[in-house]
């Protein structure tokens, strides 16, 4: 009994909520991989555009709010998720034509394009601002929970609780569609194979009249796509504010490159090793190790690691993947 | 008029031009080899026949009409392929999709031309869902060809196709191009192992710091005693 | 490349420099007409110690190519030296604590060390369950040492210390201590990172900085946390505004020159930081051009030039980019170490990356990539700037927005005009990377 309440506890505290953060740094990584591998640099912008394309879905959600149009139990805010994907994406076209398109054509450097992805990066943070200010904002309705503490103990009768709540559930389920249909079109289609033929070999792909504007133009389109929806789902799971999507840069750059930078598979699994370590460490294992030895009461949390510290997680896995395999847990794109 | 005439060619990366007055053609069904020292400008030549180089000078016709300044995509759709010194598959991607990807400006069904890839390479047919990056150094190559040969071209351009193989693999891939060039396609070949290459050559150009130094019928050159001791050791 | 570079700067003339100097003194000379000398001086101070970050990452990114997306942290953590080297020890604090907390570290340390000989002297299996054993029993002991004596020292005083103190040397002293703790991170970073992928260190630097913030937010036997540090001594000669308004030779100076004393004083007291600044920047500005005309400078920018080529020359790259990359920091250290004293207090929560890594960048790229005085012109300018745009934006904002009706959006929009600046930084970035990619000030 003891061991099962253990086992609930982690899977409450540890096992679910990791899972959920762990879906949306996968797909936020995604979004990373995905310019690293045809456009070739690590995109700085990339966590200001998660925060702009989930202000717009705010906006929007608020909206048929307004209209009174509601998605049954489910948050109102995955009916307005495509409308905020076309208006990003959009954007991202825009700023590939105004911004980096000439970069392209002279040839220049990665880092060059980084420092670029920083001048976007101010722009989509002003952007966001503009559209939704700074604050923290809530915009998750509909049912709160699947199971919550007081089913549960009906349903088992066990005094551990154990909740999960449905954006948890959207996350999961919403990532699994999204990465599943990210395969089929990278593995499947005439463009989605131009795309990885792109990321391959460049001028092979030049060669064999694939139009690089065209691979562009859809990376950047599945890239807005992505970032919506990462965004969406972390907000609807935590809450919404553009400073703390500029923050996920850091554990988001360290899934893609801990998976292997440029690599697809490698970035959903660099996802959730650095969600479960950064849970796990931050987690008080108190109760855990109370209902494993019996008897004893630790003094302590338990707690490896002040949750103040969460991205030092993500920073030190990084740098030891930095140190021992710079390539990444799946080989990923040259070093 | 030749099938292919590339005349003289002047240009280079930068500043400074590899090629100089460089002249290359190749006739209709013809095997046109060029040999010539380590950093002569081969491949540059190549490069250049192929509208990857911004030439000063110079003129590029194919069949008659005058293709200087298409891109090398243009280039592919007027029935030329090019299969490149490294870097020729896409080493993720499968042997299919390797052939699949060379087919991409292709809008009719391609299945035909697969098969027929993969009658004159039978162990690609065997790879086909393997990863063109986990294959040997013979079996890329033929995929690389393989994926020039995708769309159907009238011209076939390779440069080195030979590098790095075992002798054994190196004389299968020979007979390989010589059968490709029976069904009528030209072929126009860079070469290290130069006696051997000379020996199925039509038309042989030895070419020496970005120039013209011998041009000849593969026999002739072979024959040649300059070229013999300067060039094939005697 | 080398011809093209000596014509623009022919082109441009000998008096561009001088030119947009004067432009920029034009700058600060309106600002104290118009909104007094206080407030000139103090964007002229603010932007002199940017001026110097900017220096910092300058090297890094104009000599080298190195893109730090981290100088906040660096600054951050050259600021924590005025705290540790300068304010006055906690009475009691080291005694109760200070041991357990250098033994929890000299732990930590031997477990590192240990862990790292293990991985080298060890194969096969043995060694991974080693290093992972002597690594969690280093942890715990660190802990072990370190949690009790963090309580203690968190006791004391908690309203106004809580934390060890510092030494209480003089402040200037605590300005190269900063130098050398952003070094000491950097030479860490810089370690792992460089040799790889350019961005990589991008990455890594970006992570380091959130980390050294997140620290000093959150260790109060250090730094109080977010409880701050007030109060911290000024470096000499700047003398404190009440004891010149207490000093009667001041004030009759003062009145003899028709100025009021408390402004006097004010005044008095932003110069004397200006003197001390000014001295700093032409100190590192002869040092920089210095090494820059010297055989190292000449290898740095050759490997910058041409990577690939240097590396076929038998230069080791990898090493060059170690150094340059640690004197850079150590330069921002040292901004962020002034910096501190110039407020007097530290202020954890108030690092902000888009404020300390991000618009310093900004500078570099206005200023010129490379060129020392560049960053200087650029620093001050684009401080001028983000000041300005903060004061203007809400300006400009009202006269857009006046010809909409009174409203929700109409207030929105005005809310929004703080976040002008953001754009007006994108966009200043984005056209000078563009349109202007060598900066106002070329290299020359
Ligand atoms: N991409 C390039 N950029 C600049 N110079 C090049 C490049 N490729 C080759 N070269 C130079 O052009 C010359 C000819 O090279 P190449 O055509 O590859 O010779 P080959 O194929 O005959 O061995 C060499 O001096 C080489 O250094
Ligand atoms: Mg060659």
């Amino acid at each position: 009994m003891e061991f099962l309440n253990a086992l609930v506890a982690i899977t409450n505290y540890v096992i679910i909520p990791a899972t959920a953060y762990g879906a949306q740094l996968a797909l936020g990584a995604l979004g990373v991989t995905l310019v690293y591998s045809i456009l070739r640099f690590s995109n700085f912008a990339h966590g200001d555009t998660m925060a702009f394309g989930t202000g717009v879905v705010i906006l929007i959600t608020w909206g048929f709010q307004a209209m009174g149009i509601s998605f049954g139990p489910l948050p109102t805010a995955l009916l307005a998720l495509p409308f905020g994907i076309v208006v990003t994406s959009a954007l991202m076209l825009g700023t590939d034509k105004v911004v980096y398109q000439y970069y392209r054509k002279v040839k220049a450097a990665p880092v060059v394009m980084v420092m670029v992805s920083v001048g976007v990066m101010f722009i989509m943070n002003a952007l966001t601002r503009f559209l939704i200010g700074v604050d923290q904002i809530n915009f998750a309705d509909g049912a709160r929970f699947v199971i919550n503490a007081r089913q549960w103990r009906e349903m088992t009768g066990m005094s551990e609780p154990l909740t999960l709540r449905s954006t948890q559930v959207i996350t999961v389920v919403t990532a699994i569609l999204v990465v599943w249909a990210l395969f089929w079109f990278l593995g499947r289609t005439r463009t989605g194979k131009s795309m990885r033929a792109f990321s391959d070999n460049e001028d092979l792909a030049l060669l064999s009249g694939i139009d690089p504007n065209r691979v562009v133009a859809v990376t950047w389109i599945i890239t807005g796509a992505l970032a919506t929806i990462a965004g969406t789902l972390y907000g609807l799971d935590k809450s919404f504010k553009a400073f703390t999507y500029f923050q996920l840069l850091l554990p988001i750059f360290a899934s893609a490159i801990v998976g292997g930078i440029g690599n697809p598979v490698g970035a959903i699994a660099g996802g959730f090793v650095i969600s479960f370590s950064e849970v796990g460490l931050t987690y008080a294992w108190k109760k855990v190790v109370t209902y494993l030895i019996p008897n004893w009461e630790p003094d302590g949390l338990v707690q490896l690691l002040s949750t103040d510290y969460k991205y030092a997680v993500s920073f030190t896995i990084l740098i030891l993947v930095l140190i021992f395999k710079p390539t990444g847990l799946f080989k990923g794109k040259i070093v | 008029m030749s099938y292919l005439s590339a005349a003289n060619m002047t240009g280079g990366y930068g500043k400074a031009d590899i090629l100089h007055d460089c002249t290359l053609t190749v006739e209709k069904g013809e095997i046109a080899v060029i040999v010539g020292p380590n950093g002569a400008g081969k491949s540059t030549a190549m490069k250049a026949v192929f509208g990857m180089l911004n030439l000063r000078e110079g003129r590029v016709t194919l069949d008659g009409s005058d293709i200087t300044a298409l891109s090398p995509q243009d280039r592919v759709k007027k029935g030329m392929g090019f299969v490149p010194q490294v870097n020729n598959v896409f080493p993720t991607m499968s042997v299919e999709e390797n052939l699949e990807m060379g087919a991409f400006i292709r809008n009719d069904d391609f299945k035909v031309t697969m098969e027929q890839v993969f009658t004159l390479f039978p162990i690609l047919k065997d790879k086909r869902r393997q990863n063109a990056g986990e294959l040997s150094g013979g079996q890329r190559q033929q995929v690389a060809v393989g994926r020039a040969l995708m769309t159907q071209p009238k011209l076939l351009m390779l440069d080195e196709p030979t590098a790095g193989v075992s002798p054994i693999v190196m004389d299968e891939l020979f007979d390989r191009i010589i059968e490709v060039a029976r069904t009528g396609i030209s072929i126009l070949m860079v070469e290290q192992n130069a006696r051997q290459a000379l020996e199925i050559a039509d038309k042989g150009y030895v070419l020496v710091q970005g120039e013209n130094k011998y041009t000849d019928t593969g026999k002739a050159l072979l024959a040649d005693p300059d070229v013999r001791r300067t060039f094939l050791g005697g | 490349m080398s011809t093209s570079r000596q014509a623009d700067s022919a082109a441009g003339g000998r008096l561009r420099a001088p030119l947009f100097f004067a432009l920029m003194a034009a700058l600060i000379v309106l600002e104290g007409m118009t909104s007094g000398w206080n407030s000139a001086l103090g964007i002229l101070n603010m932007g002199l110690l940017s001026a110097i970050m900017a220096l910092g990452v300058n090297m890094q990114w104009g000599y080298a190519g190195l893109f730090n997306a981290g100088a906040m942290g660096f600054v951050a953590l050259g600021g924590l030296a005025p705290v540790l080297i300068s304010m006055p020890p906690t009475q009691g604090a080291f005694k109760a604590g200070g041991f357990g907390i250098l033994a929890a570290f000299a732990v930590a340390a031997i477990a590192v060390l240990g862990a790292v000989w293990l991985y080298r002297n060890l194969r096969g299996k043995l060694r991974g369950l080693a290093v992972t054993g002597v690594l969690i029993v280093g942890f715990f002991a660190y802990r072990w040492l370190f949690d009790p004596a963090v309580e203690v020292i968190e006791a004391i005083n908690p309203s106004a210390a809580g934390n060890l103190g510092g030494l209480g040397l003089p402040t200037l002293v605590s300005w190269p201590v900063g130098a050398l703790l952003a070094a000491c991170a950097a030479w860490l970073v810089g370690k792992i990172a460089l040799g790889l992928r350019s961005d990589y260190l991008a990455i890594a630097t970006l992570g380091i900085a959130e980390i050294v913030v997140a620290v000093l937010k959150n260790e109060q036997w250090l730094d109080r946390g977010v409880l701050n540090v007030n109060g911290i001594p000024r470096p000499w000669p700047v003398p404190y505004e009440i004891d010149l308004q207490n000093s009667h030779a001041f004030v009759a100076k003062m009145q003899a020159w028709g100025i009021d004393p408390t402004l006097g004083s004010t005044i008095t007291v932003k110069l004397a930081f200006l003197l001390l600044f000014v001295i700093v920047i032409f100190a590192l500005i002869w040092l920089t051009e210095m090494s820059l005309r010297s055989p190292w400078g000449r290898m740095m920018r050759a490997i910058r030039d041409n990577e690939v080529s240097a590396a076929a020359m038998g230069k080791n790259v990898t090493r060059r980019h170690l150094q340059i990359f640690v004197l850079g920091s150590a330069v921002i250290g040292l901004a962020g170490a002034m910096m501190i004293s110039l407020d007097g207090q530290m202020t954890p929560s108030s690092y902000n990356p888009l404020r300390y890594t991000f618009i310093v960048l900004v500078m570099v790229i206005v200023g010129g990539s490379g060129s020392n005085w560049g960053s200087i012109l650029g620093g001050v300018l684009i401080w001028y700037v983000w000041v300005k745009a903060g004061d203007w934006g809400p300006d400009i904002m009202a006269l857009l927005a006046s010809p909409f009706p009174a409203g929700p959006f109409k207030e929105h929009m005005i809310d929004s005009a703080a976040h002008m600046r953001m754009l007006v930084m994108g966009i200043i970035l984005l056209g000078v990377l563009r349109f202007s990619p060598r900066g106002l000030l070329p290299e020359k």
